[in-house]
């Protein structure tokens, strides 16, 4: 086990290595001066001259990467151009109203999105499974910020049920936490919903035209011990896949989210960035988002092995 | 060892039947008829490819002509749908903004495709080749697609071109792993090796026995890489990353319009729909494409 | 067809016993708007104790009525229309799911052709054992696991609390189908269904599973359905036989008089397909050119390769063939012959120079042939060329006849208009219409495809065709033309074959020489003749005696005289 997660970490490097690299070359290769980039566009020609002396210009441009790499690993991801904050200092800050708004929208996608799948799966064919079909497409295809509106439009405007927008931090008591964090939870949630309903109604249909289904039929068994014992834990391997692949597309997805909800979260702040040029913070999201790809492919790849004991190291 | 596929039972020719090239594709295609749903999404898209087409015949008003005198007005005989903050007609402005969704989508689509496919093959077929470019995908796929586009924009002036490439970077690897997982199975298919043993040089070899079982798929992938750049491209005008505001498109259209919403929700709900509505029609497509070219889930299907 | 002959089949039987399983008139369709009938009217029966045999090529409907049996019919693909399947006098297609569900296991078991899928990769075998108890019986889990390991015990697995934990994916393909046997008769059901249950396994490890099923049998006093293609087989299990074909029972009776005196014409057919394991007569040696030679030739898989080798503990790799040396001469053939994993594949690919060998040397009309590089073999791979296995992949499902065929030749440089003249030619020599170059495979069965194959290699006038596994995969009835075809052709064109094969009847039929290997290693090597009717190694005499139905002779409807020495 062990030597087999040391494997899979040692695996991970070179990806992580070529996301720098792309980062890097990326401001490099851009057309116009880095320099000037970085800088924002009322730097005077002294600070223009420090920051290119800073991001030694003049050297070759693989120490240029070497260099940059070295104050990565050392924790220093630059300092914001507009408020002058480191940007681990920025993220941070900006971090717990994310992570609510990410963790809740996985609780409300696991508790509708499995059980939908696995039943649409069963009953092949009929309503509900052709129901859950119709809606997943649908869910893929509205964009985020057209269902945050819609929800916006019709619980707190028609019905008042919610808040209209903003975010309260848990700790300033659950009522006003929860209240604020339904509709930018079932916002977010509504395409990875029918990302993960689908994949697992296709995995359980793979699976149940398995050989193994047919011997538990035929030893007896009922339909709940078919699907749950015999047919989902073989089909969870996909199902978890998706989940960590998917975790590009809940990126987008809070980056709008927050923006329609008004939630100051890491997602405002890339598009405050964005608007404001702030390259720096662009690029410490951007080296953060994909280390958090990587780590969390990493766990589900790991997570297999729990589920499947063919996978051993 | 060939122990699996002794049972002579297994082999009693199910197999699929399949034919040459582009004619077959399209026969398997049309094979079954089609469901309503398809008949009505292709409805759809054709009619949004129709407005798209004659958006100058069919606005009454020019897109970009400001008019401060008529903001935020309702919907009037001179203004369908009613003007948006810079008193800019939003039916016009609407009718424009397919053609950008259209070309951005149908754009990436080909593009991604046309440079995924060889470098798939290549992966698919040279180990050497495959180490590397594999490794780089990877890493591409890390960075989440928005950020990356968000990033390319960010770095470069905001023109067409530059958001077609940010939305095409990230769609690429997907494309790759596909074309080379088809490959590395279609190596091991006997009839590939047989053509090794008869002389078959390589280029040849790619072209006619391993490429053709990637077209089926890449129709489908591209269907949706269609529909994943017109909502991508969206969300990069919405969050104020996309092509110049001054372009009518349907995200810059809601960008716009989001903080009138609450007295407004017009100048969202529009755009929103038609923007849905094309999306939507594109993944059914895609869905009974799928479905069509896929003997598995067709068969399930049945 | 036959109702009469099937009941008059029954009458003679053990008629005072009471009958465990009965199915009268079962028809089965498939489901949908436009119904095909699959099975028209089947009727059987079996007593207590007694082995019925379903016996048919594929898509003779042998396994639909197993499945029919089980109420286990795939829903909406295929359908019970009409008859009875009555088990103990119940009448099984009137029974409601959850009855069904009740004397699944309880009273009826059945096991399945492949243990590679037919267990739960992701649960350990002494729960899934565990598990028919826990529905079915009111136990203890502490009375449970006793009874499953007495199960294990009783189908003589070996170490039981140890395969108690195991998965399947731990066990070998031997003993995951004894685990298989202990699940269906661990509550002693009355009756047994076995579909194919040794296809899938070496002849050794059939052997032994056969006389399993038979012990067991004996002990509870069993009846078994047991379905099979194989007529060997059918001669070592059966008391009685149904000889099935395109949905109808053909012929039915007690096994001597089924195979001793068939009255039917497709059941002759079928007998007399099958090949005898008698080797045929020594050919003379029309030729002293040897076209082939591999001398100590050696494979050695790596085991992990890059990263992964350097990190973890470096296996030393499997030596899937070691050491192994022959001598092909024009015209004659020689047989490759073992079991799963003997390495026999990976010598054909070698030989093939699809995989490039770890040591020795292979020479093609004395051309050395091993270490070329992918363009300096190329004027060499035109003197020898392969047929495979699996009749559905090994055609361009995309091209026409015509374009697989003169691909090779086109190749090396053949006009395009002389190529396809031979295409023609080649095509009415394998007994295929001349316009079938104009078609695609699908259009074609599994043997006209093998014929196909069998054409596209000739294409190439080469000096030696390696055939993999080339009639295994194909009906007993069809393998016998396509071995005649392999004859014929080497007759007239004197080319050198290198059969690799698994079938020792096969193998007795066609080869001139015999090659035995096992775990890479070459066992035995000398003229059929002596090798497979007088077998050194004690290997070769192991695989012999496990040949299912040695012991009589199909041509000859008779028992075989022991042969003496």
């Amino acid at each position: 086990m062990l030597s087999y997660f040391v494997r899979r970490v040692i695996a991970a490097i070179p990806v992580m290595l070529v996301v720098a690299l792309f980062v890097f070359l990326l401001l490099r290769l851009s057309p116009g001066d880095p320099a000037a980039i970085i800088a924002g566009d009322m730097a005077t020609p002294e600070q223009l001259a420090r920051i290119r002396a800073a991001l030694g210009l003049d050297e070759p441009l693989y120490i240029q990467f070497f260099v940059w790499l070295g104050e990565l690993l050392r924790g220093d991801f630059g300092t914001s151009l507009i408020s002058q904050t480191p940007v681990l200092t920025m993220i941070h800050q900006r971090l717990e109203p994310t992570l609510s708004l990410a963790l809740v929208s996985i609780l409300f996608t696991v508790l509708i999105s499995v059980p939908l799948g696995v039943i649409a799966a069963w009953r092949h064919g009929s309503f509900i499974d052709n129901f859950v079909m119709s809606a997943s497409v649908v869910g893929f295809s509205v964009p985020v910020f057209v269902i945050g509106y819609l929800l916006i439009q019709l619980f707190a405007i028609e019905l008042r049920w919610f808040p209209v927008q903003g975010f309260r931090s848990l700790f300033d008591g659950v009522g006003p936490f929860v209240s604020r964090i339904v509709l930018p939870a079932l916002t977010l949630s509504s395409i990875y919903i029918a990302l993960i309903s689908r994949m697992t109604r296709a995995s359980m249909l793979e699976v149940l035209d398995e050989d193994y289904i047919r011997t538990a039929r035929a030893k007896g068994l009922g339909e709940r011990a078919v699907l749950f014992r015999h047919a989902l834990r073989n089909a969870a391997v996909p199902i978890l896949t998706v989940i960590g692949t998917g975790f590009a597309l809940m990126v987008s997805g809070v980056v709008v989210t927050e923006s329609v909800f008004n939630i100051p979260g890491l997602g405002r702040l890339i598009v405050d960035a964005v608007l404001a040029r702030d390259y720096p913070v662009i690029q410490g999201l951007i080296l953060l988002t994909s280390g958090l790809y990587v780590v969390i492919n990493l766990l589900i790849d790991l997570s297999y092995a729990a589920t499947d004991p063919r996978i051993r190291y | 060892m060939n122990m699996q596929t002794l049972n002579p039972s297994r082999t009693g020719g199910d197999a699929m039947p399949e034919g040459r090239g582009a004619s077959r594709l399209l026969s398997r295609l049309f094979a079954t008829r089609p469901k309503a749903v398809t008949l009505i999404a292709a409805v759809v898209l054709a009619l949004i490819v129709a407005i798209a087409l004659f958006a100058p015949w069919l606005a009454n008003h020019d897109p970009l002509a400001l008019s401060p005198a008529n903001r935020l007005k309702g919907m009037s005989e001179s203004y369908w749908l009613g003007t948006d903050a810079y008193g800019r007609d939003l039916y016009s402005r609407i009718l424009y903004g397919a053609q950008v969704s259209l070309i951005v989508g149908v754009g990436v689509a080909i593009l991604s495709v046309a440079i995924g496919l060889p470098l798939g093959l290549l992966a698919g077929y040279f180990r050497a080749i495959d180490a590397i470019l594999m490794r780089i995908m990877d890493g591409l796929m890390a960075i989440p697609g928005i950020l990356l586009a968000i990033a390319i924009v960010s770095l470069t002036s905001a023109n067409l071109w530059t958001v077609m490439l940010a939305i095409m970077v990230p769609e690429i690897p997907q494309v790759v792993r596909l074309v080379r997982s088809r490959v590395l199975s279609a190596r091991e298919e006997p009839f590939v090796e047989a053509a090794v043993l008869m002389g078959t040089p390589t280029l040849k070899l790619m072209i006619r026995h391993l490429m053709p079982s990637t077209i089926a798929p890449l129709i489908v992938q591209g269907t949706y890489i269609c529909a994943s750049a017109i909502l991508t491209e969206a969300i990069l005008s919405f969050l104020g990353a996309g092509i110049g505001t001054e372009i009518p498109s349907w995200g810059n259209i809601m960008s716009e319009g989001r903080i009138y919403f609450q007295i407004k929700p017009s100048l969202i709900f529009w755009a929103g729909l038609l923007l849905s509505a094309c999306i939507l029609s594109i993944n059914l497509l895609g869905d009974s494409a799928r479905d069509a070219l896929d003997p598995k889930m067709k068969r399930r299907n049945a | 067809m036959s109702t009469a002959t099937v009941t008059s089949g029954r009458d003679s039987a053990k008629a005072a016993a009471e009958k465990v399983l009965e199915v009268e008139g079962l028809v089965v369709e498939t489901g949908g708007k436009r119904p095909a009938p699959i099975l028209r009217g089947v009727s059987f029966s079996i007593s207590p104790g007694e082995t019925l045999c379903l016996v048919g090529e594929s898509g003779s409907g042998k396994s639909v009525t197993s499945l029919a049996t089980m109420g286990l019919l795939p829903r909406g693909a295929l359908v019970a229309r009409g008859g009875r399947i009555l088990l103990d006098g119940e009448n099984l297609l009137e029974a409601t799911p959850s009855r069904l569900k009740a004397l699944r296991a309880n009273r009826m078991a059945m096991i399945f052709q492949e243990p590679m899928t037919a267990l739960n990769p992701v649960l350990s075998v002494g729960r899934q054992l565990d598990e028919v108890l826990e529905t079915h019986t009111r136990l203890s889990s502490r009375e449970r696991k006793a009874k499953v390991l007495d199960a294990f015990s009783q189908v003589h697995l070996p170490e039981i609390e140890r395969i108690y934990s195991s998965f399947p994916h731990q066990l070998s393909g031997g003993q995951r189908q004894r685990i298989m046997i202990a699940m269906a008769l661990v509550l002693e059901p009355r009756l047994l269904i076995a579909d194919e249950p040794t296809t899938a396994l070496d002849v050794t490890t059939q052997k032994q599973i056969l006389s399993l099923i038979k012990e067991l049998q004996q002990k509870h006093g069993t009846a078994v359905l047991f379905i099979t293609h194989d007529m060997g087989v059918v001669v070592d299990i059966a008391d009685r036989v149904c000889v099935m074909n395109k949905g109808e029972v053909v012929e039915s009776g007690e096994v001597a008089q089924v195979l001793g005196a068939p009255r039917e014409a497709y059941t002759q057919t079928l007998l007399d397909a099958v090949p005898s394991l008698t080797p045929r007569a020594p050919r003379i040696e029309a030729s002293q050119k040897t076209v082939l030679e591999v001398q100590a030739l050696e494979k050695v898989f790596e085991g992990g390769r890059g990263l992964m080798r350097w990190l973890g503990k470096s296996s030393e790799g499997t030596r899937a063939v070691d050491d192994v040396s022959f001598r092909l001469k024009r015209g004659r053939t020689l047989g490759i012959v073992g079991e799963s994993g003997s390495g026999k594949s990976t010598l054909a690919r070698c030989v093939m120079r699809l995989e490039t060998p770890s040591g020795g040397a292979i020479r093609v009309d004395g051309k050395e042939i091993s270490e070329l590089s992918r363009s300096m073999l190329k004027p060499h791979r035109k003197r020898i060329q392969m047929i495979f296995q699996d009749p559905n992949r090994s055609l361009n499902p995309r091209r026409t006849i015509g374009d697989s065929l003169v691909e090779g030749p086109m190749n090396y440089g053949t006009p395009r208009k002389q190529a396809w003249a031979r295409g023609r030619e080649l095509l009415e020599l394998v007994g295929l219409p001349a316009d079938a170059i104009d078609r695609y495979p699908h259009q074609f069965s599994g043997g006209q495809r093998q014929r196909i194959a069998i054409a596209r290699a000739l294409m190439m006038e080469p000096e030696v065709i390696v055939a993999d596994e080339a009639v295994s995969a194909l009906d007993v009835s069809v393998q016998a033309q396509v071995l005649g075809l392999i004859d014929e052709i080497q007759q007239r064109l004197g080319i050198a074959v290198l059969f690799i094969t698994h079938d020792l009847r096969v193998a007795a039929q066609i080869c001139d020489e015999v090659l035995v290997m096992q775990r890479g290693k070459l066992v035995e090597y000398g003229p059929a003749a002596e090798v497979l009717a007088n077998p050194q190694a004690e290997y070769t005499r192991a695989l012999m005696e496990a040949a299912p139905g040695r012991h009589w002779d199909f041509a000859a409807r008779a028992p075989l005289q022991p042969i003496a020495g």
